[in-house]
């Protein structure tokens, strides 16, 4: 885990060059895990138009290095702006109380007008 | 490799010595758990904050032999 450590970089550039990124088992068309099919369920159903999906069961160091990096044992890891937001339990509990929803106009991510 | 009720709630009695620990096995095969912890130790503290204190006080066993564990976290009603 160092500073200069070259997958960090590439996490940095996803979740700095995309709204939303979910770091996820699978890809968001076909999730490999209940809890990634969770949160790509609660994306579409606030209406997130567009985010970058990043399979982590392609590359056993990508899982650590995201692991590391956000120091999070568990995937899916939701980023926003980047900044990282949470697991599935919170982003479902930010979703029902509607918290999700604020957050994402607050960060000015673009959303579908029927959400 | 799982962890059954008894460790679980040891762990985090262990590290929250306050809480109130609520357990249920979602799928009932002793391997998948929703737990709810209610601490002082939380108050002013983000979700996020939060949660990372709840792995922690598994000491790194979160997201290997714990594999199923949803957490939810709270600070108790004054």
């Amino acid at each position: 885990m160092t500073e200069n450590n070259p997958i960090f970089d590439q996490i940095r550039s996803d979740i700095d060059s995309n709204d939303v990124v979910l770091f996820m088992k699978g890809v968001k068309q076909q999730p490999a895990c209940g809890f990634s099919h969770t949160v790509v369920q609660i994306l579409r159903a606030v209406g997130v138009q567009d985010f970058k999906d990043v399979n982590i069961l392609l590359d056993p160091d990508l899982r650590q290095g995201v692991k590391d990096f956000t120091d999070w044992p568990t995937f899916p890891q939701l980023y926003v702006k980047g900044e990282f937001i949470g697991g599935c339990d919170i982003v479902r509990e930010m979703y029902e109380s509607g918290e999700l929803t604020e957050l994402l106009k607050e960060k000015g991510v673009a959303l579908n007008a029927a959400a | 490799m799982a962890m059954d009720a008894t460790q679980i709630e040891q762990y985090i009695r262990t590290a929250f010595p306050d809480a109130t620990i609520e357990l249920v096995d979602l799928a009932g095969d002793n391997d998948h758990w929703q737990v709810t912890v209610t601490s002082e130790a939380f108050r002013g503290k983000s979700r996020v904050e939060q949660h990372k204190m709840v792995f922690n006080a598994f000491g790194g066993q979160m997201g290997s032999v714990l594999h199923a564990l949803v957490v939810k976290t709270a600070v108790p009603a004054s």
